[in-house]
Order: structure tokens, then sequence, then C-alpha cells
């Protein structure tokens, strides 16, 4: 055993050593975590996180290994999770980067701005958004997360902190750099003007992959969000059967005169129900029961409904309302597969989603939405076209093989898929799909030459 | 690191000429596996492994490991582990031994016992010590259902199969936690070199069916996995018949 891995085999399992999971809780591995409160101490975790490195963690929302350390050190930065200030004026927000979006809508809806930028939940912290370099339902106007950021604060590995703008290589290399490259302190970030807390929402069936993809492409550029729920069990001439759901922030005038949400249109509204379970059952997710469930929720949508007004979480957090959905999925966790393919593509599309169905994936979390023009980050995910996202339980027999030759269709066709769900992608395949990746290991190995910061993804992948 | 269907990307086979062990190693290179340890006594064999399986992409490295020399363990893993973390240890070294002739000659019934539990003991410590620091990885114990009742034909290899049994249970019991996951893989009949020759048993296996089980148990993170998997069910009926009916059976 070399001399550095020595201290580490030496310890004892101290209380603050725990198996850390992604969210969809395959894979679990053991590491020091380490709740930084001050950006000191947060320093001083950095300095002192010994041989196997460490990496930084939000909320925990990545799917797969991305935020896990194996025999290292986790830092979970949600106790730093201060907003400094708003510029109400601007339009800007400068916060900690431990802060959730959550917590941030509730500070700044009241106010008359929303984020930039959400995902399909509200549970990750801007941090996480920044490292993810995430996307949301208006990619296709918006684009991701970090074309919002003007500026964040980066801890190094040599303990130092420095300011990154927009348009420098650190700031490229760190958005959608998985943590790979420091932890993010603080970050000021544009926002977006709301009249109200309420959604304006367009919703229609679209009876098979073509017509949807007509749909999408005919009437995208009318609407800032859009999103197409499939139906993947469908099969035969239902193939790629959905429903579109697109809509706006609601204007104040929208909302029927003398009703409450007239009276407080910025009052940021949610619902709870109860948290699933921690023991259910493998299988729950069966093709049949998700088959189920899938020819309710299509027959359930209107064929075609305008104007419906929604609560901002309704319209793009659902699944926040159940607090660990995740365990549904019972003890043998779940993967996510979220690939794009560009705009001519769409054979390759096609193809995979035949692929899909016929393979009978038990998926009832499978969204389809078109990406606008991709962001500098040298490893962020979003480029124009087309991108597909589906959980499978990982307990189905004969997964990992039929992912494999998804992977090998994405390739081909130019694509590639998205590393904050990735938790099987073959390491062989990442140069192919991320054509930056040899700046942003050489960027590392000046910015880091000790190779600090580490995950189980970057060592699964070899970033 | 392994992915999310437990599959490694570096393997330690410990007994690098086991069938069983190569037939596992086949099917892993065939999805994730790259890098390949087989440590073993320095042979022809282990060399004809190791070029086997590096025809099919893997890149393989000997080291040389006798399970009856325990006190190189510490060295001898040690310096692999040092080259980089391991996914999966399968711990696949084991006699079988000649019970009429070790019966007559205690010295190789010790011997034995030394290869299948004393070898496996140390080895499978030293391991485990190695995987808990990397807090990650997968310890495979090939055990045997020779080990769950003692039988006139077999009891001293079935004896060392016990004791390796119980003791990798434990070990799988004090790493809970760790993120190391210790699976106990208990074969019933394998066809292969080690049995050529003798009379099969019923349920008898083949190498290949016990790594397409092991597969399976590193993706749902199994503690024990039977192959076939009715043995299980076998297995725990005969345990409990009393021994007088037990010593007629013609097992």
């Amino acid at each position: 055993m070399s001399a550095d891995t020595v201290p580490d085999a030496d310890r004892g399992l101290d209380a603050d050593w725990g198996p850390v999971t992604g969210w969809g809780r395959t894979a679990p591995t053991a590491a020091r975590l380490i709740r930084p409160r001050t950006y000191e101490e947060a320093a001083v975790a950095v300095r002192d996180c010994g041989a196997r490195g460490g990496i930084p963690r939000g909320l925990g929302r990545a799917y797969g290994d991305a935020a896990q350390n194996a025999g290292g050190a986790v830092l979970d930065m949600t106790a730093l999770d201060r907003v400094h200030a708003i510029d109400a004026d601007g339009g800007t927000v400068l916060c900690d980067a431990g802060i959730s979006l959550h917590r941030l809508m509730e500070v700044l809806l009241p106010l008359g701005w929303f984020v930039p930028v959400t995902p399909g939940t509200r549970y990750v912290t801007v941090g996480g958004a920044i490292g993810a370099d995430i996307h949301g339902k208006n990619h296709h106007v918006s684009g991701s997360f970090a074309r919002h950021v003007l500026s964040f604060e980066l801890l190094t590995a040599d303990g130092r902190v420095r300011t990154v703008d927009r348009g420098t290589p650190l700031f490229d290399a760190t958005a959608g750099g998985m943590g790979l490259t420091g932890v993010i302190l603080t970050a000021t970030v544009r926002l977006e003007p709301v009249e109200t807390a309420l959604m304006s929402v367009d919703t229609e069936r679209a009876a098979d992959l073509d017509d949807l993809m007509a749909r999408l492409t005919a009437g995208d550029h009318r609407y800032r969000y859009s999103v197409a729920w499939i139906d993947l069990l469908a099969r035969g001439a239902a193939t790629g059967r959905a429903v579109l759901t697109r809509g706006d922030h609601a204007p104040l005038d929208a909302l029927p005169r003398g009703s409450r949400a007239r009276r407080e249109p910025l009052a940021f509204r949610t619902s709870r129900l109860p948290a699933a379970p921690d023991l259910v059952p493998d299988g729950l997710l069966s093709r049949t029961t998700v088959g189920l469930f899938n020819e309710l929720w299509y027959r359930k949508a209107p064929r075609e409904s305008r104007g419906r007004l929604q609560r901002i979480s309704t319209f793009f957090h659902p699944l926040d309302g159940v607090p660990h959905w995740n365990r549904i999925y019972g003890r043998g966790g779940f993967v996510q597969y979220q690939f794009v393919v560009g705009h001519d593509q769409e054979d390759a599309l096609r193809r995979i989603v035949r692929r899909i169905s016929a393979h009978r994936c038990p998926s009832f979390l499978a969204v389809l939405k078109r990406f606008g023009q991709a962001d500098p980050g040298w490893l962020s995910f979003p480029v124009p076209g087309w991108t597909l996202a589906l959980d499978i339980p990982a307990g189905l027999p004969g997964l990992g093989a039929f992912l494999d030759g998804l992977d090998e269709e994405v390739a081909g066709a130019g694509g590639r898929v998205y590393l904050a769900k990735d938790s099987r992608l073959r390491p062989e395949l990442l140069a192919a799909m991320y054509p930056r990746l040899d700046d942003f290991r050489a960027l590392r190995a000046e910015l880091d030459p000790r190779g600090v910061f580490v995950s189980d993804l970057s060592r699964r992948l070899g970033l | 690191m392994k992915d999310a269907f437990g599959i490694p990307q570096s393997l330690l086979v410990l007994g690098g000429t086991s069938e069983i062990a190569l037939a596992t190693a086949r099917r892993l290179v065939a999805r994730r596996t790259r890098g390949v340890w087989l440590a073993g006594r320095p042979s022809p064999a282990l060399d004809a492994a190791a070029e086997e399986l590096r025809g099919l992409g893997a890149e393989v490295r000997t080291v040389a490991f006798d399970a009856l020399d325990p006190e190189s363990h510490e060295a001898v893993l040690g310096k692999v582990f040092a080259e980089g973390d391991i996914d999966l240890v399968l711990l696949a070294f084991g006699v079988l031994g000649d019970q009429a002739h070790d019966e007559r000659e205690p010295l190789n019934a010790v011997r034995v016992a030394q290869t299948n539990y004393t070898g496996a003991v140390s080895a499978g410590l030293v391991s485990a010590r190695a995987l808990q620091a990397q807090g990650h990885g997968s310890l495979v114990v090939l055990s045997s259902v020779a080990g769950e009742r003692a039988r006139r034909a077999n009891f001293i290899y079935g004896s060392s199969k016990a004791g390796l049994d119980v003791f990798a249970q434990g070990l799988g019991d004090a790493l809970h936690g760790t993120g190391v996951h210790v699976m106990v893989v208990r074969p019933g009949f394998v066809r292969s070199r080690m049995t050529a020759g003798m009379a099969e048993a019923p349920l008898a296996t083949t190498p290949e069916a016990v790594a397409t089980a092991i597969e399976l148990g590193l993706r749902r993170r199994s503690e024990t996995v039977w192959v076939p998997g009715a043995l299980r069910v076998v297995m725990s009926a005969l345990r409990h018949l009393p021994r007088a009916v037990f010593r007629r059976l013609p097992v």
C-alpha cells in the first residue's frame, strides 16, 4: 500500500463517515461528510480533504455518482445558503451557492422576479445548477443556467477564492464541470421579471411521435416554456404518443378579477403530499403498472386546452409535491437516461424511441423537448436538437447492455448523454460526445495538479 | 468505479486460474471491466488465462500470490491496490483434495484447510481493509454448498468451505455501511477441472452459470447467491434432516 493511502486505511468508522448515493440510489460508496458553515470552514475542508480528495455536493439531485467520492470527502454545501443582495431594479441576485432554487423562489417571487432557469425540481442548489449547467423547459428561448450567471466565486484546490467572470476559460470549465474545478461559494444570477406567480398553460395531445415532433417544431417559438410527456410503452401506430404542455408566466390581467390570485398575484404557493415510504418492494413499477399509469395519464390529458392557470410548482415541479419520490423504485434504485441529438437527426431519434418502445422500458417519466442555442460550458450538456429523458428501474434485466446500445446510436448521431444523470456510460464514448474534454482535462491538470477535486463520476469516466 | 448495475471497471482475481473466476472475468470484460489482475502461483496456465482476457480487450496483469503463504499477502495485495482502485475482488482459490487419501494423510487434509480457509481469512481481511479505505468495492467469495452440511464423501473440503462461508458472512456484516459489499456465492456441483471424472450430483451447474449468477448478484447487491437458485430451497430442507436420515441419503 502506498504511503499516502495508509492514514485512510487506518481510520476507524467515524460518525461522519457514511454511504452516499445520488438521487437514483444506485452504487452507494462511503465518504466523510463535511458540512461547512462558513467560507473558512469550506477552505479548511478543501485543504484537509486527504489523499482521496473531495467534491462539493448540493441537495443530491444528480441521479448518478457526480456528488459521491468513495473513501474521500463530500462537502455538503447546503448550510451556506444566504441571500446577500438583491438588485430589484436591475434584476440580479447575489447569493451563496448552497441556496436552493426553492428558497430563491420564496424570496424573489414576492418581489416580482423568477429564477431564469429551473429544472424539474426546485430542490437543487445554485452551485449544483452551475456545476451541471442545468436546463429547463425554456431552453429553446433562454439557454442553460450558466447563461444567466454573471460571475461566481470559486474556491480552488490551492485554497484561493477566485472571482470568475463570464467569458473566461475557468467560467466555461466550471459551467457543467460537475464540481471538479472547485467549490462555488457565491454567484450573481440574472433574474426574470414576472407579474404573477401563475402560469398560463396550453395542453394538447399528440397521436404519435411524428405528430409530436411536428407540433413541437411548429409551435415552440410561441411559448417560453415547452415540454412533452411521452408514453414510451405505447407501441405500433401509437408509438411516441404524447401530451404537450406549453406556457408562459401569466400576466396580471389574465387573472380573474376579484379572485384571491388577483389580490395576491405574487404569492408563492406549493403543496406537499406525504413522503414516499422507505420500503417499497422492488418491481412495483413494472410494465403492467406503468402501462396502466401511462394509459390513464394520456387519456386524462385534455385533447386541447388553452390558457389554463397553474401554480408555478404544479407546472414546473409536480414531483416536488411527493418528497422522496425516488423511493418508489425500491431498494434497487433507478437510472435516468437523457441524451440529445441534433435537429437534423430526427431519424436517429425515431430509431431510439422505437427501440425503447420495443424493449418495453417501464418508464412513466419520459419527456421530450427541443434545445435551443448551446452555451459555452465545455462539458455543458445542451446542444441544439432533440433531448429525451426517461427513468427506468435499475433492476430491469438486460438494461445495462440495452443502454450501451442506445449510447452507440446517440454517439453515432453526434449526440451526447447528460453527465448529471449518468451512472453507467462507457468511458470510451465520452470524448466523442464532449469534444472539449481535453481542454477540460488540461485546465484541471493545471488548476488542480494534486487532484484534490475528484468524484466517483470523475473516476469512472476519467474526467 | 462500479456502474449503476454493479459492473466493475477493475477486477482482482485471487486464484487466477479458477475456471469459475475466468468465466466471470470473461463476462465482466464483455461489459465494463478493463483492468484485470490475476493473482496466483506463476504457471503457464496463469499466463494463458491472462493472454485470453487480453484477447478480449482487457488490460491484464498477473501477480504471484500463494494462498498457503499468508505472511506475503499484505505485501502482494498492497502492491496491487497501490496501483489504483479495485472495484471487485473475486476470492476464487480453493482445492478439493482427495477425501479418501486425505483421511489417511492428515497433513494433506491440513493443506486443504489451509488453502481454503486460512489462506482466505488472510487474503479476505487484507482485501477488505483496502476496499474499506477506498470506500467502495465488492468482495465476492466462492463458497460451496458442501459447507452447508457435512457429507461423508467430502467433509474435509466441506468443513473448510463452512469455515470460509461463516467468515465471509461475518466480514460482510462488519463491513456493512462502509460502502464495501461482500457477497457469498454457494455453487452446487460445478462441471470443471476440479470435478473431472467425478459422478455428477443433482442440479449440477457450469462455471458460466456461476458467472451469470455473480453478475446478477452484483446488480442486486445480494449477500448470498446460490447456483442454481433452486439449491437454496433444497439445502434448507436438507440441513434440517435428522442426521440418521441424512447419513443414509445417496448424496
